[in-house]
């Protein structure tokens, strides 16, 4: 083991996993509880939560809700997000149409952000989860510090994905004057939206905890 | 480490859960794949139109429409391989793929403000669109040449077309209208040089029902600008409606005597009139060609010039040339005439019908007027402007000329005559005028008066004061000899002794006369002596 691992070992409690004590953590309120085994282990005494000692179907959960989100990519980019009408004249733009438009009329810092939301995080949960369900699958161990933070990071933008449509919404709710301007959302943003929503939830379905089990079956 | 190995919990229940959490991912597939298939079905062919210009056009903006309902959108804007026109490729919908036929046309609607009014004004606001109008061709088009400016003819509209020739096209324009009664019943849809030059063919379509009052007699004329005649009647104009005065219109009617005629069939050919009275005059017929050959200048002659017969019109003319003669070394002014016999009127009739060889007829029958007298004269029209218009007309006592049967065209002989003769003669006495010494004369006459003036002077300051003189003394004198003779004046006393003195002097004659012895004996008594 390198050192960062050793390192990462070395915050973890020493005993290792929960399950090797006998204990199980209930998910909502948190209560540390004795584990009673079987299939349909007992409720969580206090908040009458189901109990599992890992989440269920973590990795294969995340994997469909990953690939979900992958597929939903495709056409919240290829089709058009809104619809604005200035003077008459309409027009339907995409994520990336838009992008362009503002970088190429100079709004750089607008372009920036836009394609930080709206590109650039998505892209990036998904390399991000594909990586950790890869090497949770393969049980790497090497570099399992790295990935836990990589995870957090991907918890903590997860949201800001959100202001594409967060945008589209205040836009067409603002820019409403019939007959000289108006803003409307269209089919793209559904699918963007639920883009982010997927890969939130593939987030959530994806338990950390997996990243440090040993390579017990082995 | 052997810890960790004891039990194995949650590895066995794995059934059914992955299958129905692989269900996300395939409904989401799913609905790509729908979206895709609907992309593809909704997705017609793509077209390429050419234009002058790709004003108001724009790429990804534009939209392509069919009686106002969008059928596809204008996907790239580019200048064709030699720069000369423009390249706008349209994608067009699924549901309009069959809108693309061969002879479709493309026109882009921008707003345009004509003397006939106003169009486009909805794209003031939202900009200029393409607009199609389908084809009635079997196959289907992939290129297409726009035009620039919109059609007048909507393939579909329920009316009929027809072709009017013309002269020249005058002031109308794709889009003028054409009047019934003075009733807009349709619009000139286009026009095109005939293909051998001369002259112009138009095609207008009338609306239904209207287009059922065109019949094969129908006669259509310019309806364009204004006609101003002055005549007897007065001052006469003649308009259609303003807007056609302005933008240029054809109107046309039917004779009076051809009512219930059929209509005419789709893309007759008509002739068009240059005004309404030419329109419903009677067919002329062929015109029979004349050449006159002209030893006069024949200054104020214009191709269209009338030529008369008798006070009718009948006919004009069509050219005037210069031609030489070498033997005279002189240039003779050749004019050609167009003479319509069929304008004679019911005197057609008592001349000898036409037969086979009409040429040769009409030139034996020329000949015998010609032998009768007949001569033709450049005679003036207008004192004002010295326009002239040609006159045949017998003329008596007219020298005897040969008739050639067989010039064509033929031949009538002139004579220079009407106004020319009155010019030379105002011309003569004005050289003769101006041969008198009005000089010479002006200047004896200056000095005679000056004598005059003289003499006058001397009147004045001589002769007048001595003759005021002489008259006081006269009256002068009249007085005395007025005091003298006063009633009892001495004269007038010494007159009255005179008298009887000669009184007493008579008696005394007479009594010597009787008795001259009284002298010396006395006086006798004698009894006849009593006085």
């Amino acid at each position: 083991m390198d050192a960062e691992n050793r390192k990462g070992e070395a915050r973890m409690t020493p005993a290792g996993q929960a399950l090797s004590l006998g204990l199980v953590r209930c998910h909502v309120c948190g209560l540390a509880c004795e584990h009673v085994g079987g299939v349909h282990a007992l409720p969580c005494p206090r908040c009458h939560a189901p109990l599992h000692t890992r989440l269920p179907d973590s990795l294969t959960q995340t994997w469909a809700l990953l690939l979900t989100g992958l597929l939903l990519y495709l056409p919240a980019n290829l089709l058009p997000v809104m619809y604005n009408s200035f003077a008459g004249r309409g027009s339907e733009s995409t994520i990336l149409g838009g992008i362009a438009v503002f970088w190429a009329s100079g709004s750089y810092g607008i372009a920036i952000v836009i394609f930080t939301a709206s590109v650039l995080v998505p892209c990036a949960k998904f390399g991000i989860l594909g990586g950790l369900l890869i090497a949770t699958k393969r049980r790497d161990v090497s570099g399992r510090v790295r990935r836990s933070r990589l995870f957090r990071l991907t918890e903590h933008i997860g949201y800001w994905s959100m202001l594409d449509v967060m945008v589209v919404a205040l836009i067409a709710a603002l820019v409403q004057f019939p007959g000289f301007s108006t803003a409307e959302p269209r089919i793209g943003i559904v699918f963007f939206g639920a883009v982010v929503m997927f890969t939130l939830l593939a987030a959530m379905k994806f338990d950390p905890r997996l990243l440090w089990e040993n390579n017990k079956h082995e | 480490m052997s810890d960790y190995d004891s039990p194995p919990p949650e590895v066995i229940p794995r059934r059914l859960r992955p299958s129905l959490i692989w269900l996300v991912p395939a409904a989401a597939a799913l609905t790509g794949l729908f979206l895709l298939h609907q992309l593809w079905a909704s997705s017609g062919p793509e077209v390429s139109i050419t234009f002058q210009t790709a004003s108001g056009l724009q790429a990804g903006k534009t939209e392509v429409k069919y009686k106002d309902v969008t059928v596809g959108l204008v996907k790239s804007i580019v200048l064709s391989p030699d720069s000369q026109r423009v390249l706008v490729t349209v994608s067009l919908m699924k549901n309009a793929e069959n809108l693309a036929k061969a002879d479709t046309r493309f026109w882009v609607v921008r707003p345009r403000v004509g003397i006939g009014g106003i169009s486009g004004i909805d794209t003031l606001l939202s900009g200029a669109y393409i607009s199609l109008d389908t084809g009635t061709s079997k196959q289907s088009g992939t290129t297409f040449t726009g035009l620039e400016s919109p059609p007048t003819l909507i393939n579909g509209m329920p009316g009929k077309q027809f072709e009017v020739v013309a002269d020249d096209l005058g002031s109308l324009d794709i889009g003028s209208a054409v009047y019934y009664r003075r009733i807009p019943v349709g619009r000139v849809s286009s026009y095109a040089l005939r293909p051998d030059g001369k002259g112009v063919s138009v095609n207008i379509f009338i609306d239904a029902p209207y287009d059922r009052f065109v019949t094969p007699s129908t006669r259509f004329w310019n309806a364009s600008g204004v006609d101003l005649s002055l005549n007897s009647d007065g001052l006469q104009l003649k308009t259609q409606t303003m807007a056609s005065v302005i933008a240029g219109g054809i109107a046309f009617a039917n004779p009076p005597d051809s009512v219930n005629a059929p209509s005419s069939a789709d893309h007759s050919v008509f002739r068009l009139a240059d005004d309404q009275p030419s329109a419903m005059a009677p067919q002329d017929g062929t015109p029979q060609i004349l050449q006159l050959r002209f030893q006069q200048s024949l200054r104020g002659m214009q191709t269209g010039a009338p030529v008369e017969f008798s006070s009718v019109k009948l006919g004009k003319v069509t050219a005037i040339d210069l031609d030489f003669e070498p033997s005279g070394s002189r240039f003779i002014s050749v004019v050609t005439l167009e003479v319509y016999p069929n304008r004679l009127g019911r005197v057609l009739e008592k001349l000898p019908k036409p037969e086979k060889d009409g040429e040769k007829q009409a030139a034996v029958f020329l000949r015998d007027l010609v032998q009768h007298g007949l001569r033709a004269q450049a005679r003036t029209g207008n004192l004002l402007t010295g326009q002239l218009y040609i006159s045949l007309d017998f003329i008596p006592n007219a020298a005897p000329v040969a008739f050639d049967l067989s010039a064509r065209p033929l031949r009538i002989p002139t004579l220079n005559g009407g106004f020319d003769h009155l010019q030379e003669q105002v011309a003569t006495l004005i050289g003769k005028v101006s041969k008198m010494p009005i000089e010479s004369i002006g200047n004896n006459l200056n000095a005679t008066l000056g004598n005059l003036n003289q003499t006058l002077i001397q009147v004045n300051g001589q002769v007048l004061p001595q003759t005021i003189q002489t008259l006081r003394q006269l009256d002068q004198t009249m007085n005395g000899a007025q005091r003298l003779l006063v009633a009892d004046s001495p004269l007038l006393q010494t007159l009255a002794e005179f008298q009887r003195t000669l009184y007493s002097l008579r008696t005394l004659t007479g009594l010597l006369t009787r008795q001259p012895q009284a002298l010396l004996t006395g006086r006798l008594n004698d009894p006849k002596e009593k006085p």
